[in-house]
């Protein structure tokens, strides 16, 4: 004869590795629907509220492999930093949406962004930002280009810009783009006017 | 303890320092990797070699590529080879095989791994004349093969002039790499089927350049030249014609004076300025990508460096279809760094740098130039890296955009953009990369023997309309 506390003693464990069991499924189950990377690439930082600003975001379009000034507005902080940080969470935002003109690889982020006197402007994207990338040379040019040229066209007084992945330096952003040297705003401004056209 | 013991502790560490001695030697002592080189009118190219089961074995499926078309199909034991209309079939295990109908009977089993066919080393000369079907040279000891009537011959001679010049005429234009070190100066042909004189050492009458060598290994041919000087290199004729001589302040004590890096400069110095003379190759082209560096993953099975590599060739078959001489820095699965290709380029001193990319976003072709960073300052005679396209760049975008509008007119769609693409900024002459995307939205078609043909066709016809402006008579 078993002891009734033992049968309830079993009973109650193998409740628990059914339960446990179900959990784990569903959690799997969710990983898999990409739920939980569409919550990760979500800005950390709050939205700015206040006054809303007309800005100029220059966004990539892969359809036609152009980019497109966009008018677009947007709260934006007082200090100069945190405008050209919020400039570029705004273009982010269009990237990372479920309809993105140019999608970018789950979990992209910029970790930050450094203004140092005089003109030069540093961003450092995460290390899923350039992993996760599409490899391509316009596919690539086309972010690099996007983000600079919003940066420059937007902040006045930013003359060059260096982009950093993980805050170190990178060759290229997925194999093509080249990260290993910095980027006149004039002359990505003119890059930017000339991918503006499909031909 | 072990320790508390003295004996123990030395005999502890004696053990330890033997591992790591052996460790070390291991490491450091590693073989260099076998290759073989063939050498063919449709193309120069170097390939690893197998050990297996105490044999050299070679993929045959990688020797015929690049001569024609080649297919492969196993079926359980069994493994038909094609090439071209010849057909041959082999059995694992076996040394017994068809070819073109006939017996041919291998030194060793034939071994089939990942698909791939693997014969012995010993008898690829044999095999490859018969599915050939013409004459093929092999040099056992170096690993060459010459296909057909291809060995570049030469001759050298002393000049009686003050100071002395070494003069080596060979039958068809060379590139070698030139390298010093104190008392020699070599010349490694890698891409040339550079072949032995008449005898392996030659002695001149000169005490300035007494004696030169020539050694054939693991795929490549060098030619030593000993001297008491320091020599720098020119080259003329086209290229079939290299002179060495002492520069002018190192002519006279010829005992003490020992060649130092860098005093022996092949051709011209690597700026813009080199001459039309004593250029070697129209265009040098660049297949992106490659060995550990697979670069874009364009659909599962394709990979960007083989679709830069097969484009790349059919570019070259074009170019050299038009008379056009022209120089691939990669011809294989190898592994090159983007300051290697720049510096390759820059020495063969091209009339135009052409690297080869594929994407499978958009389709058609895309022109780029490059994106030069903010200028640094040349120090002296010596242009800075990232900037050395500086002076070029006008023509390179011209060129760019005079080819994407002749793409254009053959219905190609194409577009002339400037890119931030290295090593594009670290060229010294005109310099363009190509992104190569489908012609629809099947990524396939990127590989279509057909689709690259058009391309490759119309961009060797662009380009070679344009050599009066690229500044060449080729």
């Amino acid at each position: 004869m078993i002891p009734r506390h033992l049968v309830i003693g079993v009973a109650v464990l193998l409740a628990i590795t059914l339960g446990m069991s179900l959990y784990v499924w569903r959690m799997r189950a969710r990983v898999d629907r990409g739920d939980l990377s569409a919550a990760n690439s979500q800005a950390v930082a709050p939205p700015v509220s206040g006054p809303t600003e007309q800005v100029t975001l220059y966004v990539a379009y892969d359809d036609a492999g152009v980019l497109r000034p966009k008018p677009v507005r947007i709260p934006l902080p007082a200090g100069r930093q945190e405008r050209a940080s919020e400039l570029l969470r705004a273009l982010l935002n269009i990237y990372l949406d479920k309809v993105s003109p140019h999608p970018l690889g789950a979990g992209s982020e910029i970790r930050d962004l450094y203004l140092v006197d005089p003109g030069l402007a540093v961003i450092d994207l995460n290390a899923a930002f350039a992993d996760n990338h599409r490899s391509g040379v316009l596919v690539e040019e086309l972010t690099v280009v996007s983000l600079v040229q919003t940066l420059s066209a937007n902040i006045p007084g930013i003359t060059r810009v260096r982009i950093l992945v993980d805050g170190k330096e990178r060759d290229t952003l997925a194999g093509h783009a080249d990260l290993s040297n910095f980027y006149d705003a004039p002359a990505v401004t003119q890059l930017a006017a000339q991918l503006q056209n499909a031909q | 303890m072990p320790w508390n013991n003295p004996r123990r502790s030395l005999a502890m560490l004696t053990f330890t320092a033997a591992i790591f001695l052996a460790s070390a030697l291991l490491l450091y002592s590693s073989p260099e990797e076998k290759r073989i080189t063939i050498y063919s009118i449709a193309a120069n190219y170097s390939l690893p070699v197998l050990d297996r089961n105490g044999d050299e074995y070679v993929g045959l499926l990688e020797v015929f590529e690049p001569l024609g078309t080649v297919s492969a199909k196993a079926s359980g034991t069994r493994w038909k080879f094609r090439y071209n209309d010849m057909e041959s079939e082999f059995t694992v295990g076996k040394t017994r095989a068809r070819i073109h109908g006939g017996d041919f009977e291998l030194p060793s089993n034939f071994l089939l791994e990942n698909r791939r066919g693997l014969v012995p080393l010993s008898c690829l000369g044999t095999l490859m004349s018969r599915i050939l079907g013409g004459p093929v040279t092999f040099n056992q000891n170096s690993r060459r093969f010459l296909v057909g009537n291809v060995a570049v011959h030469f001759t050298a001679q002393v000049s009686k002039t003050a100071p002395p010049k070494l003069v080596i005429n060979f039958t068809a234009p060379v590139n070698p790499t030139i390298a010093t070190e104190p008392g020699k100066l070599r010349m490694t042909f890698n891409h040339e089927a550079v072949v032995a004189p008449g005898s392996y050492a030659l002695t001149f009458d000169s005490k300035i350049i007494p004696s030169a060598s020539f050694q054939e290994s693991n795929g490549a041919a060098e030619f030593v030249v000993a001297a008491g000087v320091p020599l720098i290199a020119s080259f003329s004729d086209n290229g079939r014609t290299i002179t060495l001589e002492p520069p002018p302040q190192a002519t006279t004590p010829a005992s003490s004076a020992q060649i130092t890096a860098g005093t022996a400069i092949a051709s011209p110095a690597a700026g813009p300025t080199a001459t039309v003379a004593s250029r070697r190759y129209f265009a040098v082209v660049d297949p992106s990508h490659g060995g550990e560096e697979r670069g874009a993953s364009l659909s599962d099975q394709l990979a960007e460096k083989d679709v830069t590599l097969a484009f790349a060739r059919r570019l070259r078959q074009e170019f050299e279809a038009r008379g056009l001489a022209t120089l691939l820095l990669r011809d294989g699965d190898s592994t090159l760094s983007l300051d290697q290709r720049a510096s390759l380029t820059n020495s063969a001193h091209p009339a135009i740098y052409i690297c080869v990319h594929a994407a499978s976003q958009g389709n058609g072709i895309r022109v780029y130039t490059a994106l030069v960073p903010a200028v640094t300052e040349n120090r002296g005679p010596f242009l800075s890296w990232d900037t050395a396209q500086n002076a070029s760049q006008p023509l390179s975008r011209s060129v760019g955009t005079i080819l994407a509008t002749e793409l254009q007119n053959k219905q190609i769609p194409a577009r002339s953009l400037i890119a931030p693409l290295r090593p594009l900024n670290n060229i010294t002459t005109t310099a363009i990369a190509l992104e190569v995307a489908p012609p629809s939205d099947d990524v396939s078609q990127l590989n279509s023997p057909a689709y690259q043909q058009s391309i490759a066709a119309a961009v060797a016809t662009g380009l070679a309309n344009l050599r009066d402006r690229l500044g060449t008579d080729r």
